[in-house]
């Protein structure tokens, strides 16, 4: 693992940002680069592919908003050879990381032509609060937005929180990244932090001419406190989700106004079924089935399938959900749909002691098995 | 509740426990008529989807059943089933389906009293829990 510093010239990241962005474009054997930008049509932040090192001027990883998982994106990118003349480096959210390790095992995405540069997350607003932050606030709310962050205090002239996802996250900092950009425990207004984890990364650290230093000894410090706060947050989250869904009356109350629009699973990026088994006939039920459905139960609730459909996605993606909270973004009723997602997830994962996108080699629990184990779960007991 | 006859939806697979529920039959041993019986090819063709309805549906218990650990007739079925069954019972729970209501057992073809024991216990035990609340919701 190689470290470095580079400068950051008049406090100004964003700009330090792009820079750094330039010259790992303008590599040779880096055919592009994958980074959440400014649209210029409309102020709003988005992934985009750029090849020319003159259109990186609206690029903002920093900015506290993203409004898909780019784990999605990439896993486009990659699905089969790409052939470009080198690879692509894709700007990634630790959680974004996580999704497409996630998919690179399940055979989706492909890590051979991909550099993974990941940032320290800062983590985001939801999307629909972001919009609305921005059209009130000044342009540059990015740069407010990391200063007060790094500098430990609150945004307190607008009214909204950032996400709960990103509150209960504790993995801000992108360990499964080729090359890591640190800011905790870094004095950002000097400098930040670039680091080489994989071989790959060290390839492209090499080429870019940096100076070797040490990783400042109070980051471990500042990293390990933001996720004793992330975990407390998190868990005081999982003891009031369990509360309110601890029975099937409770969970229907939870997921009352679900309206089957599945925008939730369109947005999980770790979703991995090609064609979901809720849209195909299997659900296309007769009319007459409506009808037997009231008959039994006198009333039924419309439309029908949806807790079905919920508890279905858990024995899914549970044990692959990265919390990035994306299902949570696109509910179009306000379900809190990440914080049930994540609860179930945590028991889940820690069944099968997994932990989604630590590791390349952790084979999806789902998907082997072995002869001598889980004797517990046979028999029926005393 | 004196009176709950619990409904219990049994997943048995063709070549073991459905051969050994036939045993029971031909062997003339009573059980209760608690269960309905679903054949399978095997344990491993349980989607959880199945079970997860079944549950929705008013299920009170769910029983998965098949071939002892090397015996399954398609080599590794039974294995796959085991690991689903791990993870409903990590899932359900949460939603007030205890982990009693889900149960896996391996009952081989030669296994007819055993067949009769289980679905007997199992009778016992869902009658002494009372019924999955699911059956009064509203919720399909």
């Amino acid at each position: 693992m190689k470290t470095a510093k580079i400068n950051v010239k008049d406090g100004d990241l964003l700009a330090t940002l792009r820079e750094f962005f330039r010259s790992i474009l303008q590599l040779d054997d880096i055919s592009a680069i994958l980074v959440p930008q400014h649209l210029p049509m409309k102020n709003v932040v988005m992934p985009t592919l750029v090849t020319d090192p003159e259109q990186l001027n609206g690029a903002d990883p920093l900015a506290p908003v993203f409004p898909m998982n780019a784990a999605k994106i990439v896993s486009r990118l990659t699905r089969k050879p790409m052939g470009g003349r080198g690879r692509v480096a894709v700007v990634l959210r630790p959680c974004e990381i996580r999704a497409f390790i996630e998919l690179v095992k399940l055979k989706q995405g492909r890590t051979e032509e991909v550099v993974l540069v990941g940032i320290d997350c800062l983590g985001a607003y939801k999307n629909v609060d972001y919009t609305q932050i921005i059209e009130e606030q000044e342009t540059d709310f990015t740069s407010r937005f990391y200063r007060n962050v790094l500098s430990g205090e609150k945004m307190a002239d607008h009214g909204f929180d950032l996400n709960p996802a990103c509150k209960a996250c504790e993995h801000p900092v992108p360990n499964g990244a080729d090359i890591l950009i640190g800011l905790f425990g870094v004095d950002t207004n000097k400098n930040l932090l670039v680091q080489a984890r994989t071989p790959k990364g060290e390839d492209l650290y090499r080429n870019l001419d940096l100076s070797d230093t040490q990783e400042p000894p109070e980051r471990a410090e500042a990293v390990k406190s933001l996720i004793a706060k992330r975990t407390a947050y998190r868990d005081k989250m999982f003891a009031e989700t369990t509360e309110v869904t601890n029975s099937v009356e409770k969970l229907n109350i939870y997921l009352a106004n679900c309206i089957n629009c599945y925008n939730c699973r369109v947005a999980c990026p770790v979703c991995y079924c090609k064609e979901c088994v809720f849209v195909t006939d299997v659900f296309n039920h007769e009319p007459i089935q409506y009808l037997r459905w009231a008959n039994r139960k006198g009333v039924i609730k419309m439309p029908t399938d949806t807790v079905f459909y919920h508890i279905t996605r858990l024995a899914h993606m549970s044990t692959a959900c990265v919390g990035c909270g994306q299902c949570s973004n696109a509910c179009p009723n306000s379900i809190p749909v990440m914080e049930l997602f994540r609860t179930v997830s945590f028991r889940t994962q820690k069944a099968f002691e997994y932990e989604p996108g630590k590791s390349i080699k952790d084979e999806p629990p789902l998907s082997v098995f072995r002869e001598d184990e889980l004797s517990d779960v046979v028999g029926i007991g005393k | 509740m004196g009176n709950f006859e619990p409904t219990i939806i049994a997943f048995v697979c063709n070549w073991c426990t459905y051969t050994a529920a036939d045993l029971a039959g031909t062997s003339r041993l009573g059980y209760p008529a608690n269960v309905r019986l679903i054949r399978v090819m095997c344990t491993g063709m349980v989607d959880p989807k199945y079970v997860i309805k079944a549950f929705l549906e008013g299920a009170d218990a769910v029983l998965v059943s098949g071939c002892h650990p090397g015996d399954c007739h398609y080599i590794n079925g039974n294995y796959k089933a085991r690991r689903r069954i791990k993870l409903l019972k990590e899932i359900l729970p949460q939603f007030g389906f205890g982990d009693e209501r889900l149960r896996l057992t391996w009952i081989g073809a030669s296994d007819g009293i055993q067949f009769a024991n289980t679905i007997r216990e199992m009778v016992t035990q869902i009658k002494r829990l009372g019924p999955n609340e699911a059956k009064g919701t509203m919720v399909i």
